[in-house]
This record gives C-alpha cells, sequence and structure tokens, in this order.
C-alpha cells in the first residue's frame, strides 16, 4: 500500500485538483494535441515562445490523476526555460520514470517533478505521466499531427 | 434448474488461485475476456500434443482425426445457438471478423448509394466501423437509434428509423459497456416487417444467456470464443443458409476452392467458402470444449448465478459515496460499469489492482456510449461464472480506499 501513497501522494493529488496554468493562451505560438487512445485521456498544450524561451504555457484536457498532475507539473517546471534546457529536463524525467525500481535515480535535478518518480511502481501508468511531455516535445517541434501514446 | 455450486466451478479455473500485488485475484474483466477452464485448456494441449495436423486434405490418421474434431466444433456450435444446420456456422476469427465479413460479402453488394445501415448508439467499434467503411465504400447512410439515460434502446425511435431504404440492421444482442439486454426477437421482427436482414452482434450474448437463432429470427448472428470461456483468435458467424449461399467469398485462398486454374476458379461450397487458408483448428477444438463447458454448467444455472451477482453488486455498489452507475437497464447481463466522483477510471483501477481486484477502466471501445452519458471513461465490473458476493465485497472495499486516498 505504501506503494500507492507514493503514486498518490500530496503534491500529485494537489496538482489533480487544481491544475496549474490550466486554461487556452491566445494567441500562442505554438500549439499541440496528445492523445492516450487507450484511456481517452486528450490534453492541448500552447505554448508561447520568444527570443528561444518558454514565456508563458497553458493546457487544457481531461485525464486521470497522473497525467493531469504531470502536465501541471510539467507547465510549473518549463516556464522561463529554453528549448534546450527543456529537451535536458525531459530526457531526466522519462529516465526517472522508466528507469527499473531498483535503480538510483537522481531525484535532486527533477525539483517537484520528483513527486512522479513513484510511476516507476506502476509501468502501466508510464504513458500517463509522460503524455504531456510528448505533446510538449511536438509543440516545439512544431509537429501538426497529434501525439498518442500508442 | 439447479444452483450453480460456484466453489465447484472456481475450481476449473487454475489461474483463479493466482495471487496478484500479494492478494487473492478476484477477476472482475469477464466482458473483456473471461478466463478459461482447464477443460479448454486439456483440449488445446490434447490437439497438440496428439492430433495436431492440417484438416480437409491429407489421407493420414491424424488429418483425418484433426478433421472429425474440427467438424465436431462445428456442429456444437450449431447445436449451442440453434441453427439449423451445420452448413450454416463459419468458423472466423472473432466477432469483429464476421461482422467485417457479412459488410463486405452481404451488403456491400447489395447496398446502393442512399440506401440505409441502422445501427443503434450502445455499440461497440466493432459494429459501428465496418458500416462506416461500407458508408464510404458505397454511399449508404449510417443511421443510429438513440438510448435512453437507463441504457435502453428507445424503440419508438428504432421503429421510425426503419425505412424504404433501411437494407440492413446490425445490433447488439447485449451491450459490451452498459449490460443492456436487447429486446432482440422483437427487433427482427420490426426490421423484418421492413425486409431488413438483421446481424446480431452476440459477444456479450453467449457467455450468459441461451441463444436460440431461430427464435430470434435473425439473419446473422456473431460472436468470439474467449468471452465464453473458449480461446482466443476463433469465433462463429451463425448465416441463414440462403443468404449465405448467395454470398460473395470474403477472402480467397486455399480451403476455400473447388478446383483452381488461372483461367478459372471455382469456389468450395458453404460455409468452407468463407475459411480461406488454414483456420485456427485448435481454437474451434477449444471453442467446442468451452461450449461443452458451459452446457455442463446449465445456462439456466449460470444466468441466475451471475443475476444474483449482479444484483448483489448494484445494490452494495449504490452505496458507495460518489458512485454513479452507468447502465440501470431493466434487462440486464453482469456487467457493472460506474464512475467514482471525479476520480478518473484509470486511477481506480491502480487502486484496484494494488488489491488483486482486475476491473477494466476506459471507454471499452465503445467511445458513443460515454459520450451519451457525458463521461470520458468508466471503470467497469463485469461477472462471470465463478465470481461471487464476497468478491464484490472486496471491489466495495477497493472503492472506499480510492476515496480515502482521493479525499
Amino acid at each position: 500500500m505504501s506503494e500507492l501513497r507514493e503514486l498518490y501522494q500530496e503534491l500529485i493529488l494537489d496538482h489533480t485538483k487544481r491544475p496549474r496554468n490550466f486554461g487556452t493562451l491566445e494567441p500562442a505560438t505554438c500549439t499541440a494535441q496528445g492523445f492516450n487512445p487507450l484511456c481517452g485521456d486528450e490534453l492541448t498544450l500552447y505554448l508561447v515562445l520568444e527570443d528561444g524561451l518558454v514565456r508563458d504555457v497553458r493546457f487544457q484536457g481531461r485525464g486521470c490523476a497522473i497525467s493531469t498532475a504531470s502536465a501541471s507539473l510539467m507547465t510549473e517546471a518549463i516556464k522561463g526555460k529554453t528549448a534546450d534546457d527543456v529537451a535536458a529536463l525531459f530526457r531526466r524525467f522519462q529516465k526517472a520514470v522508466t528507469s527499473p525500481v531498483d535503480s538510483e535515480v537522481n531525484l535532486v535535478e527533477l525539483g517537484k517533478l520528483a513527486a512522479l518518480a513513484g510511476v516507476r511502481e506502476f509501468p502501466l501508468r508510464v504513458k500517463c505521466a509522460v503524455l504531456a511531455w510528448h505533446t510538449l516535445r511536438a509543440a516545439l517541434e512544431g509537429h501538426h499531427e497529434p501525439v498518442t501514446t500508442e | 434448474m439447479s444452483r450453480l455450486d460456484v466453489e465447484r466451478v472456481r475450481k476449473d479455473f487454475p489461474v483463479l488461485e493466482r495471487n496478484v500485488n500479494g492478494k487473492l485475484l478476484a477477476y472482475l474483466d469477464n466482458a473483456a475476456t473471461s478466463q478459461k477452464p482447464r477443460a479448454v485448456i486439456d483440449a488445446l494441449t490434447q490437439y497438440y500434443s496428439r492430433y495436431n495436423a492440417n484438416i480437409h486434405r491429407g489421407v493420414h490418421t491424424l488429418s483425418e482425426e484433426a478433421t472429425t474434431a474440427y467438424e465436431a466444433a462445428r456442429a456444437r456450435v450449431q447445436d449451442f445457438i440453434g441453427a439449423a444446420s451445420a452448413r450454416e456456422i463459419v468458423f472466423v476469427r472473432g466477432t469483429t471478423e464476421a461482422i467485417n465479413l457479412v459488410a463486405q460479402s452481404y451488403v456491400r453488394p447489395r447496398i446502393r448509394e442512399g440506401d440505409e445501415i441502422l445501427i443503434s448508439h450502445m455499440e461497440h467499434h466493432s459494429n459501428i466501423v465496418p458500416w462506416q467503411l461500407i458508408r464510404e465504400q458505397t454511399g449508404a447512410v449510417l443511421k443510429v437509434a438513440p438510448i435512453n439515460e437507463r441504457g435502453e434502446l428507445e424503440l419508438e425511435e428504432f421503429t421510425r428509423l426503419l425505412g424504404p431504404r433501411t437494407r440492413f440492421v446490425a445490433l447488439a444482442h447485449v451491450s459490451n459497456a452498459l449490460g443492456t439486454i436487447n429486446p432482440a426477437q422483437e427487433l427482427v421482427r420490426l426490421a423484418h416487417e421492413h425486409g431488413a436482414p438483421v446481424l446480431l452482434d452476440g459477444a456479450q450474448a453467449v457467455p450468459h444467456l441461451a441463444v436460440d437463432v431461430q427464435e430470434l429470427g435473425c439473419d446473422f448472428y456473431a460472436f468470439s470464443s474467449h468471452k465464453m470461456y473458449g480461446p482466443t483468435g476463433i469465433g462463429a458467424l451463425y448465416g441463414r443458409s440462403e443468404l449465405l449461399e448467395e454470398m460473395e467469398p470474403y477472402q480467397g485462398g486455399g480451403e476455400m476452392i473447388l478446383a483452381v486454374s488461372f483461367e478459372k476458379t471455382t469456389y468450395n461450397r458453404v460455409p468452407y467458402r468463407f475459411e480461406a487458408g488454414t483456420p485456427n483448428i485448435a481454437g474451434a477444438i477449444g471453442l467446442g470444449a468451452a461450449i461443452d463447458y458451459l452446457v455442463g454448467l446449465d445456462l439456466e444455472s449460470v444466468e441466475a448465478h451471475e443475476n444474483e451477482v449482479l444484483k448483489y453488486a448494484t445494490r452494495e455498489l449504490s452505496k458507495v459515496p460518489h458512485v454513479r452507475l452507468i447502465g440501470t437497464a431493466a434487462e440486464k447481463t453482469g456487467v457493472l460499469s460506474f464512475v467514482l466522483g471525479e476520480i478518473h477510471a484509470h486511477d481506480v483501477g491502480t487502486v484496484l489492482d494494488q488489491e488483486g481486484i482486475a476491473v477494466r477502466t476506459g471507454h471499452h471501445c465503445a467511445q458513443p456510449v460515454m459520450d451519451r452519458f457525458g463521461v470520458t471513461a468508466t471503470a467497469r465490473a463485469s461477472f462471470g461464472v465463478y465470481n461471487t458476493p464476497e468478491e464484490v465485497d472486496r471491489l466495495v472495499a477497493g472503492l472506499h480506499r480510492a476515496l480515502e486516498i482521493f479525499s
């Protein structure tokens, strides 16, 4: 049961119930859509990029606790960062949620995103945690096709 | 009718002894696929270890034994659903393939632009998308009969949608997402009054109800083996022989032919005409064993038992705060779809899985049903022959646990 408590810890539940940066952004310099066809989760990301920096970001959609909290935490984490910093953070985050349960993960460099590291214990939920990030990458790379987890 | 001895039934299913996350498995995902009794597993093992051979060819002993077993399985399917002849039973991969076969081989050549196909709002994607393909291929129109708040077909609207241009009607016998049992016999009668043949999607019906296709009066009936305790990758299409006889082949290949030259090919007779290539021989034999098993339990007893579990579960889940049941039809099989307050179905599913309880979460391949009830996903508990009220109690405890975590 401790794994469940770790998965659904307070910070996650707080972001699920009160997602930050929730809503649309107009005008946005880039947007992208993400879907998880297995559970019907959907997410639209709006970004304002200026001088290579993420000036503003918002998201909209419907999803489970993990995907909503992950999107919310992500928007907080990437504001003010360069595209390169964002890409590096994505790599660190992806590693944290997909690496074997018994391996060491550097949680310090993840900041608040470390709250999602408990997803490692639930392989079926990793897709929920990374949906927002894949959508973000599509937005930054200017892809027009919606992103799907499948 | 004798009372089902559930404890004895449970012993027939090896997987039910398994622990999941340290708890005894409570398998409540039968509408997705059912578990397999030892009799079915043994039938597959027997085939592969004793008489594996290709069928309808070769004069050697193994080939003859395999052919006999395969055709005996066809005869069991015939008996099981009350078909007039074994020739009316086509082995397919499952319900999905059966519906696609009818769509392409029966409906497509007979439908013109502006003609109508009537389905309902409670269909599984597999009884929607094949008709959308026909719409794209022919310019036919797809009409959808609505359902009410309880998840029952609106009979008056259904009747109103039957018209002079209705060429075909395809309906779920039982809804996979809601559990609703449609008044199939009545619906077939109404469609026939308008001259429209009817296909019934029986995937969710055959594991739970005694089905007699002649009594139902339907023209086609499709079902899968894996939802009725048989192997995956095999199912059956029943078609009235007059209709099967006039249908074009579905796929070309071996088995479905009598003679082939580069100038001309003579097709085999029904049902082999629709079974191109080496079929799923083991699967068909396994399906036969599953039918024997289910019939051996007595379908009336099965229905009564599952009804009891459903009633108990409906009552107990209704007492859980914030539970909203989706699908409350008067006539239902053991399917209980629900949402738990604002908690997403996926999160409910994860909490239950930690308790060893398997339920389905998501849109159940019935997104129009989800839209109808204004949800994106539900959790769904669906019951089979081996489920017990104690497992329902564990489900209820698991839901309280989810509420506690997300409070």
